[in-house]
């Protein structure tokens, strides 16, 4: 997004239209404000749910007992939270997270960069195929793949374990794109230089390649953390025993079961789920716009 | 590889064969037959660096795709899982039954409702959103743009969540905003008319910042200097939009509608955690029923007969859009 935050001032215009007028850039004057109110609106809508959300969290139950509901809660309490420490675990939930989410990170930020180096870098046979095959993998819905995996996860006992949860997720076709389209860009002198001097294809990749892709490494990163922490459906099947619960899992394993009614409990749950990804998405926004800027892709 | 170093270069659009030969720059001294020896050896470090996605993709990927087409053939239940080899094969009693099942048919239907309405609404939304961020104004664009893709990046199990209780009849924000002007709001996820419409008016919600992301890449793609000679033309913002920006975005929101089209065909968490499918199936999805005849019947085989028609009408819809993008790219 770079182009954006360069300060795009409007184009001057030509000589030819400064000359049209001043009517001209006073109706242009209000369609700008216009526009402002109406993404302002917008703004107001996309936002006005997690407020909801951060104030229900505060509620206490009996105020969702009133006839007519109002925006701040009149008796703010950390019931709700000390609820879901106290009664549902969720401490446990909010490590499992952290766990599957670290770990299928980590994963994608070495394996799918070294298929993308060698895409990009190297001459093998066979490469064509593999990278249709990436594409392809794009284009397979998950629900396509989860009764099988289900099955295989079953017969190796790998169900409510935490390999059974992370090792599909360890390389995906996201960051071999990201990547490849990074490493294309490296001009080739610079690896031919160390080629020379002897040292193999990994340890060029790693000491001079991977350094270098610092920032699109991060943005992988980013997106691919984001992605796992918010994973569903394959965490849903694969871990049934509530110990191995995410935190996706947990919320709406309750939201559905016996909490169903429990609004303020429930409201706190979002918030756990929600706030530490908005915190590190609005420190990084602009990686992640960017990310999927240029590859029109998401984590 | 280090005595063939050049040869590792790019080679020349078409080059072929002759790439794998040394540069001239390096024929001197290089032994003839390196160039060989090198390219076994490329083909052996090329797939080792393939290895691991490899690994992972047929494991959990290509493997699984075959298996779910064999498991649609058969009766595969609870019992089998210890004995996954010992299951039954049925030929395609599995897809005839899915022909004949009226739930199955409903699920279709609101998938196809869930597509049809929610992908043109998400995208027309985040074009319009790119649009005036790109060319109506000049401040706090950074803040719309992080504000309109805050749903983007937030788990859809907790939006669900949220939105439930933001659209629940008694304690929810939409009925007390309706209420303040008098209006006394529906039951919208109870009502068997609103509750899809509800459930896309919160697809739109979740996703068209991502939409309006991926336009405004687009759009700063598009010379500035056509439409100032549009303007010296006398052309209209209006006249502009239609002549310029959208046949220049032409591949972008192709792009977009395919990407879209994928994403919403696999509708699960919402209806799973809003509605439960109800009221009377009028929100069960395709995967939604998959799910439930998989993992709460325990009807395996008959859940990736389901499964296995999701990923054929995706395959199709990506088949199709992927025809209609090759003449622009």
């Amino acid at each position: 997004m770079t182009a954006l935050s360069q300060g795009r001032t409007p184009p001057q215009p030509p000589a030819a239209l400064a000359a049209a007028g001043p009517s001209r850039s006073r109706v242009d004057r209000r369609a700008r404000l216009f526009l402002y109110l109406l993404l302002t609106i917008g703004l107001v809508l996309m936002v006005a749910p997690f407020a909801w959300m951060l104030l229900g969290s505060f509620k206490p139950q009996a105020e969702f007992l009133r006839s007519v509901p109002t925006w701040l809660p009149t008796n703010p309490t950390l019931d709700n939270y000390e609820r879901l420490v106290a009664r549902l675990d969720f401490p446990r939930f909010f490590f499992n997270s952290t766990v599957v989410a670290t770990a299928v990170t980590a994963g994608n930020l070495v394996f799918s960069p070294m298929l993308g180096y060698a895409l990009a870098k190297i001459h093998f046979t066979g490469k064509g195929v593999l990278l249709l095959l990436v594409l392809a993998t794009l284009m397979v819905p998950a629900s396509a793949t989860l009764i099988p995996n289900f099955v295989l996860m079953s017969s190796l006992d790998l169900v409510n374990t935490y390999p059974g949860l992370i090792l599909p997720f360890l390389a995906g076709p996201f960051g071999v794109f990201l990547t490849r389209q990074f490493f294309q860009g490296l001009p080739d002198e610079l690896l031919e230089a160390a080629r020379i001097d002897g040292a193999g294809e990994f340890r060029i990749f790693w000491t001079i390649a991977m350094p270098l892709a610092g920032p699109i490494l991060a943005t992988l990163g980013i997106l691919t953390f984001l992605g796992s922490w918010n994973a569903f459906i394959y965490p849903l099947v694969m871990a049934q025993e509530p110990e191995m619960y995410t935190l996706p899992v947990a919320l709406a394993t309750f939201a559905t079961g016996q909490f169903q009614a429990d609004h303020g409990m429930l409201m706190a749950g979002s918030v756990l789920l929600v706030l530490p990804v908005l915190a590190v998405f609005i420190l990084v926004q602009r990686w992640i716009t960017e990310g999927i800027a240029t590859t029109g892709l998401k984590g | 590889m280090a005595g063939s170093g050049r040869a590792v270069k790019r080679p020349a659009a078409g080059a072929g064969v002759a790439a794998i030969e040394p540069t001239p720059a390096f024929a001197g001294g290089v032994r003839a037959t390196a160039s060989d020896r090198g390219g076994a050896q490329r083909n052996l470090v090329g797939w080792l660096f393939a290895l691991p996605f490899v690994l992972i993709f047929t494991i959990f990927l290509a493997g699984p795709i075959v298996a779910a087409l064999v498991l649609s053939f058969t009766d595969f239940g609870l019992r089998d899982l210890r004995n996954p080899l010992g299951t039954d094969f049925i030929g395609l009693d599995n897809y005839v039954e899915l022909f004949g099942d009226a739930t199955f048919w409903q699920s279709l239907f609101n998938t196809a409702y869930f597509v049809v309405v929610g992908v043109p609404l998400t995208l027309t939304v985040g074009l319009a959103a790119a649009v005036a961020l790109d060319r109506g104004i000049d401040r706090f664009r950074t803040a719309f743009r992080v504000g309109y893709y805050l749903p983007v990046v937030t788990s859809i199990v907790a939006i669900a969540v949220v939105w439930r209780y933001v659209l629940n009849p008694d304690v929810g924000l939409v009925n007390m905003a309706l209420g303040a002007v008098g209006i006394d709001g529906p039951n919208w996820l109870a009502n068997p008319t609103l509750a899809m419409p509800a459930i896309i008016a919160m697809g739109v919600w979740r996703n068209l910042g991502f939409a309006m992301v991926v336009f405004l890449a687009g759009l700063q793609t598009i010379p500035r200097s056509l439409y100032e000679a549009a303007a010296i033309d006398g052309a209209g913002r209006w006249q502009s939009f239609r002549h310029i920006t959208l046949p220049m975005l032409r591949p972008t929101i192709l792009f977009m509608v395919v990407i879209t089209t994928i994403g919403y065909l696999q509708l699960f968490e919402e209806p799973f955690v809003m509605t439960d499918g109800g009221p009377l199936d009028r929100t069960l999805s395709v995967s939604m029923y998959m799910y439930r005849q998989g993992f709460e019947f325990f009807h395996q085989g008959y859940a990736a007969a389901i499964a296995y028609v999701l990923f054929l009408l995706v395959a199709i819809v990506a088949f199709v859009q992927f025809r209609l993008l090759k003449p622009q790219a």
